[in-house]
């Protein structure tokens, strides 16, 4: 199965990728949040380590976001609330995918990198944040979805964005 | 010390002009000139940082000979290293004696020697100076002894905790720290003495007056309304949050200050509750027994089950609570700071546990969490808010007419008493 599997997510090709990303990129651009989640599998996780810490992982170092699928939709309702009072009301957000590469199927998930610049523009203050993403995509019923995101910010401080209550 | 020194300000009295106690009137309000003036930000470098005991790390950052840390401390670039000869600690000012450059140029790392790279002046991990490339050209007058390293005027550690002054005559740190040792006791008590900087650290800042974050970090009344998102979270993982938020705030002496309650959330040491898993209890239950009968039940009690949020005068903050932070906060400007938040985990702990203490820091108390960008939106909006005008005074009076209860504010007031002290001149 996991051979199949295999074969299967080795023939996707970069544009297939490529339109998962925008795609993503559009939802949380529009705060379409509930749907962005359906992007992602159901042991989906998201995370993203501090800025001086970019190799540290959830079970031994601090992380600025660690977030298991059911904290994803904690974070998703918590942002579509009116009391999420950092984001109420939402930032203009523009998130920019670009050098997609896909570097090849291991245990039956397809590792994508990818670099990132999402611009956040609120009561009159602009920041930026800046990085990569790591993705780890599998088919499910036929349709690439995501198991993983990790980013990892050039940023070497969080300042001047403050803070990571958007999603990137 | 500076050659030309700057005009004395101690005859301004901000600190009286801007705190107004009317303790019969039960009456407590703070000027906002206070968090938008431009001479009263300039006044506080002089007189509250150049003459507090600032943080600087924890020991544990820095186990072996040669490791170090730097970071700014008040703004100043500073690095802290173990000798690799005392194995003490050293705090030094992170500039070459020669002609100024940085010597220490990495954030952390292990190094027995720190060579400035314009002229390539080397020295020790005990500040003493070692090489000088071309010493000929000095005729062997060159005072290697006086030319090391600049030491912080004071250095001093209390249980791993490691500050300095830049006030030589500062009174030590144990007397300076004052009833915060007990509750620095019971943080690192409970940890059996094992206190560690897990890696990763926040460095996040906002657009608001340092002293608001003074005032948020220690505050009980704002929890419920400011983060009901968290609340509604921590629902959904099945606490109970029929608890409440009870307990007390006490004035700790020398501007320190302590919020004492009991909540809703469980405890790493030793509060054990659904979200931690059947698995963990076993380990946490032994955990709380182990330290019954190491401090016998009340101390144990209040190790425990009680959560605390301390102020350590003037802008560290020792919080306790669903996790152990360490943090610490700058201004940069009247309407801006810098923070810099470590979490604290004793070093030998069950790995599910280590994780439920990784995941409620960064869910309440982390830049990326479900509380702490809310407290930034608020600390902004105050400082938008005074923008405004209109009103000139804050009020700080919660609780003046009764034993101070977890939501009062006297707290806040004893830091802002120190505050204004030190703001009229005094040391």
């Amino acid at each position: 199965m996991t051979v199949i599997e295999d074969s299967a997510l080795a023939e996707v090709t970069r544009p297939a990728v490529e339109d998962l990303l925008y795609l993503e990129a559009e939802l949380l651009d529009d705060w379409e949040l509930d749907t962005w989640l359906t992007l992602y599998t159901d042991d989906a996780h998201y995370e993203i380590p501090c800025t001086d810490d970019p190799g540290g992982t959830g079970q031994t170092s601090l992380m600025l976001i660690h977030d298991n699928r059911m904290r994803m939709a904690s974070r998703v309702e918590r942002l579509n609330s009116r009391k999420a009072h950092r984001e109420y009301p939402h930032s203009n957000l523009r998130h920019l995918v670009t050098n997609v590469r896909l570097l090849g199927v291991e245990d039956g998930e397809l590792r994508v990198r990818a670099s990132f610049l999402v611009n956040r523009c609120r009561a009159g203050r602009e920041t930026t944040y800046t990085g990569r993403f790591d993705y780890r995509l599998v088919l499910q019923s036929g349709e690439l979805r995501i198991k993983h995101k990790r980013v990892t910010l050039d940023m070497t401080v969080l300042r001047p964005a403050s803070d990571v209550a958007v999603i990137l | 010390m500076t050659l030309l020194e700057e005009r004395p300000s101690s005859t301004l009295s901000t600190g009286s002009r801007c705190v107004d106690e009317d303790i019969d009137g039960m009456r407590f309000r703070v000027h906002r000139d206070a968090m938008t003036s431009e001479d009263v930000f300039r006044e506080e470098i002089e007189k509250i940082f150049a003459h507090s005991w600032l943080y600087v790390g924890h020991e544990s950052e820095i186990p072996e000979p040669g490791d170090y840390v730097r970071r700014p401390v008040a703004g100043r670039p500073i690095f802290m290293v173990r000798g690799a000869k005392s194995g003490r600690v050293n705090v030094f000012h992170n500039t070459c004696t020669h002609r100024g450059a940085v010597v220490c140029r990495r954030d952390k790392g292990n190094s027995k020697v720190f060579q400035c790279f314009y002229h390539a002046w080397t020295f020790d991990s005990e500040g003493k100076l070692v090489g000088v490339p071309g010493k000929d050209a000095y005729d062997d007058q060159l005072d290697m002894d006086a030319l090391g390293l600049g030491r912080v005027a004071k250095v001093e550690s209390y249980r791993g905790f490691v500050f300095c002054s830049f006030d030589p005559d500062i009174v030590d740190l144990t007397t300076y720290l004052a009833g915060a040792r007990e509750y620095l006791d019971l943080v690192v008590d409970a940890m059996d003495g094992d206190v560690q900087i897990v890696p990763g650290t926040n460095e996040y800042g906002m657009q608001a007056n340092w002293k608001l974050l003074v005032e948020n970090s220690i505050d009980g009344y704002h929890a419920a309304s400011t983060h009901d998102t968290y609340f509604k979270y921590l629902v959904s993982l099945g606490t109970d949050l029929s608890i409440g938020v009870k307990g007390h705030t006490k004035d700790l002496g020398n501007g320190h200050a302590v919020l004492e309650y009991l909540a809703p959330w469980g405890r790493p040491i030793a509060r054990w509750e659904p979200i931690f898993g059947e698995e963990a209890k076993p380990e946490i239950d032994a955990l709380r027994q182990r330290l019954v009968d190491k401090h016998g039940p009340e101390r144990a009690g209040r190790m425990c089950d009680v959560n605390r949020n301390m102020l350590i005068y003037p802008n560290l903050i020792i919080n306790d609570i669903m996790a152990v932070t360490v943090r610490t906060f700058m201004p940069t400007s009247p309407t801006s700071m810098t923070v810099t938040a470590w979490e604290a985990a004793p070093g030998d702990e069950l790995p599910e546990v280590r994780q439920r203490r990784l995941d409620s820091f960064l869910t309440f108390l982390g830049p990326g969490g479900f509380a702490t960008p809310d407290d930034i939106e608020a600390l902004e909006s105050c400082q938008q808010g005074f923008a405004s005008g209109g009103i000139e005074w804050n009020d700080i009076s919660r609780g003046m007419n009764r034993e101070p209860e977890a939501t009062d504010e006297e707290q806040m007031r004893a830091f802002w008493r120190r505050w204004a002290e030190q703001m009229d001149g005094g040391r």
